[in-house]
């Protein structure tokens, strides 16, 4: 087991290579970055304090380099003007937008991107599970067809629309404030009770908003698998030899149905992350979508180049353990030995 | 003709046999693609989908046409207006088609503008009239249009937006755009999944592993960040037009690995068949036997594929422009239409605004069933 994770591993970081060479390709692709707009800017401007303090950043950044130095500074295996200091070595680089360090910048919205996300993941589990079991042991009922139909508008209702008008809604009915996951009179303020409250109760719309497509997704996956298990003899002996219809049910053809819904995580997490940062941007939560979208617009390099990084390893990790899980749950699997 | 001889529900039928006529009962003697066609026909919910895709897609060179105004003609006096009824009855009495006229007013107290409708002036609808003039097919002037506004009065029969524009004439328009936009994004992955898929599945060993760990990465990331990037690195300077080409590729070049992962396991079983080795043994290419041989025994099952990827791209788009990444105006689509409702304020004061969410549904709605469809219809078996 312990061979298998550090396999796993070590391919992860292989991935996140791949994954980070194409990040910091997709950043550098649009002509111009932060800095020399800036300094065009200021030239117009003239003031020539600031120019000599944006110039200094670059030089300070290594971002009068080559890109291929300037790539392998940013991930740390390059010394750059203050020694290997990448993102192997834990420091995320600067934000030229808020002039801070970007670790200070991202800060809260990283755990809080955590939550956004785990929610919806155990919203789409919790909620897809039971109605999976329902309409396939209820098959061709009017429940079986109302969860089909409104799992295909749930897949093609745009989510972001869908999250404008619950939020109106949540608003006007439950008078939740709109936008932030959490009422401002807590801004700031440390973690208790009141405010994990309200953390709650704003995560309520932007959840269910994530899960929906992931879910109407599952559903569909689920009731496939567990018809298939249902028709097997094993579940018809079940029956015969007098076990309860619960048990027969979540005791054998429920196990086996789970081994590939665990598996499906890998298809349901990077929807979920892209999910999170498109609701994230409308109901302007306080996560990383918002932050990626201004840094992608203000060319704000290493700020854009970490969210993006940090998505993606969300996705990756997501997966690792899904992976895992699935070891655990089917003795039969046995990833990667031969 | 039927007649019934003999006992109950056992049917002859009494008249002459024709040794020509085939049997209807056998299916060995119709090819893949008749067989393919009888299982699809067969999915009423698919068929009605296809036929509604069809009108949608058929209508796309006509839309200056069918619109009752130009997608950027402005009307200044009904600013916000919301939809005018279309009745057919005045008075108790038929009339046809016709609206009633609006009257404009501001409200002082909440500086907004109310409309009220005449309800004594029906006006009707003319049909196939002169209006905003058009290039027709991009060819040569023209302004005749399907429906037109009353002549001296106005037609929004889904409101006006910011600029006192139709909303159902842009959402006509918008229909294009968004509509080609699923197309060509699906054909440019299509191409690509076809490509690498096959290069996976047909050569094995390291090509295979390279295009596996490639689609594994490529999988791996959630699709609207990388969006959001590829597209704020589309140059500004860029025309709306070559945005609009930007947009598609890029949509298309991050969907691909779903097609080539079906392309590559199906290519990895037909690879052992009794057929390939023959042609192989013959001294076909590798591109022969995977055009020839290969391909046309699982088109269909790729083409059920490529129908289920489509949505991704129309609600792509949509989610793009919704943000401000994606199509500017004044190309219109369904998601820049949305990218004005993008507020509270729309939600509450101009519900109307929304409208463009109901063909984005029709539109994914009906491909997910024809592609349902098409996939049942390709393997029956699974």
């Amino acid at each position: 087991m312990i061979g298998l994770v550090l396999r796993r591993c070590a391919t992860m970081a292989v991935t996140l290579l791949v994954i980070s060479a194409l990040v910091f390709l997709v950043i550098k692709l649009p002509p111009g970055d932060f800095l020399t707009n800036r300094i065009a800017e200021l030239r117009a401007s003239g003031e020539a304090a600031s120019v000599a303090k944006a110039e200094l950043l670059i030089r300070q950044y290594g971002l009068d380099r080559p890109v291929t130095e300037q790539y392998l500074m940013w991930i740390g295996l390059w010394p750059g003007p203050a020694g290997f200091s990448g993102l192997i070595q834990g420091d995320w680089g600067w934000s030229f937008e808020y002039d801070r360090p970007v670790a200070e910048v991202v800060g809260d919205a990283l755990w809080l991107t955590l939550v956004v996300n785990l929610a919806a993941v155990i919203f789409v589990h919790a909620v897809a599970i039971p109605i999976a079991l329902y309409s396939a042991t209820h098959r061709h009922s009017a429940g079986d067809a109302l969860v089909t139909v409104l799992g295909y508008v749930g897949l093609a209702v745009p989510g972001f629309l869908l999250a404008l008008i619950l939020l109106f809604y949540a608003n006007r009915w439950f008078g939740l404030s709109i936008g932030g996951l959490y009422d401002a009179e807590f801004t700031g303020k440390p973690w208790d009770w009141p405010k994990v409250r309200s953390l709650l109760a704003h995560l309520v719309v932007p959840t269910l908003v994530i899960g929906l497509g992931g879910t109407a997704a599952m559903i569909r996956r689920m009731r496939a698998n567990l018809l298939d298990e249902l028709a097997k003899p094993y579940t018809v002996t079940a029956r015969a030899k007098g076990l309860p219809p619960l048990r027969a049910l979540l005791k054998y053809p429920f196990r086996m149905s789970l081994n590939p819904f665990v598996a499906d995580i890998g298809n349901l997490l990077p929807h979920v992350v892209s999910g999170s940062v498109l609701v994230s941007l409308v109901l302007s939560l306080p996560t990383v979508g918002p932050l990626l979208l201004d840094a992608l617009r203000s060319q704000d390099q290493f700020m854009a180049g970490f969210i993006l990084m940090f998505i993606a390893g969300l996705t990756l990790v997501g997966m690792l353990i899904s992976d895992l899980v699935l070891v655990w749950l089917d003795p039969r699997i046995r990833l990667g030995a031969r | 003709m039927m007649e019934r001889v003999g006992g109950p529900g056992h049917f002859v039928d009494t008249g002459p046999f024709d040794p020509d006529a085939g049997d209807p009962g056998r299916g060995e003697a119709a090819s893949a693609w008749r067989l393919f066609l009888r299982r699809f026909l067969r999915h009423r919910l698919a068929v009605a989908s296809a036929l509604v895709l069809a009108a949608l897609y058929a209508s796309v060179p006509f839309v200056e046409w069918l619109a009752p105004y130009g997608q950027a003609r402005r009307n200044g006096d009904f600013i916000h207006a919301p939809p005018q009824g279309l009745h057919l009855f005045h008075d108790g009495r038929f009339v046809g088609p016709f609206v009633y006229p609006y009257r404009a007013e501001l409200d002082l107290q909440t500086f907004r503008r109310d409309y009220r409708s005449d309800r004594s002036r029906p006006q009707p609808l003319r049909f196939l009239c002169r209006g905003d003039g058009y290039p027709f097919l991009g060819l040569f002037p023209a302004d005749r249009h399907l429906v037109c506004p009353p002549e001296g009065g106005t037609l929004f029969l889904l409101g006006t937006d910011r600029l006192g524009r139709d909303l159902l004439s842009r959402l006509v328009y918008g229909a294009r755009v968004s509509l080609i936009i699923g197309l060509v994004g699906v054909s440019i992955s299509f191409a690509l999944g076809l490509i690498l898929g096959g290069i996976a599945g047909y050569f094995g060993g390291a090509a295979d592993a390279a295009v596996q760990r490639l689609i594994e990465i490529v999988r791996s990331l959630p699709e609207l960040p990388l969006w959001l990037a590829l597209s704020a690195a589309l140059p500004p300077t860029w025309s709306p037009l070559w945005v609009f080409f930007g947009i598609t590729i890029i949509l298309g070049l991050l969907d691909w690995p779903g097609l080539a992962r079906a392309v590559r396991a199906k290519l990895l079983a037909l690879r052992e068949e009794d057929f390939v080795q023959a042609a192989e043994l013959m001294g076909a290419t590798p591109a022969r036997v995977i055009a020839r041989h290969l391909i046309p025994n699982f088109m269909s099952h790729l083409i059920a594929s490529a129908t289920l990827a489509i949505p991704t791209m129309i609600l792509g788009e949509t989610a793009l422009s919704f943000l401000g990444l994606g199509l500017r105006p004044p190309v219109t689509s369904w998601g820049v239409l949305l990218n004005e409702a993008q507020n509270l304020a729309a939600v509450q004061l101009y519900p109307w605004l929304l409208w463009p969410v109901v063909p984005v549904l029709v539109t994914v709605l009906a491909f997910n069933f024809l592609g349902d469809g098409l996939r049942d219809a390709a393997d029956p078996y699974q």
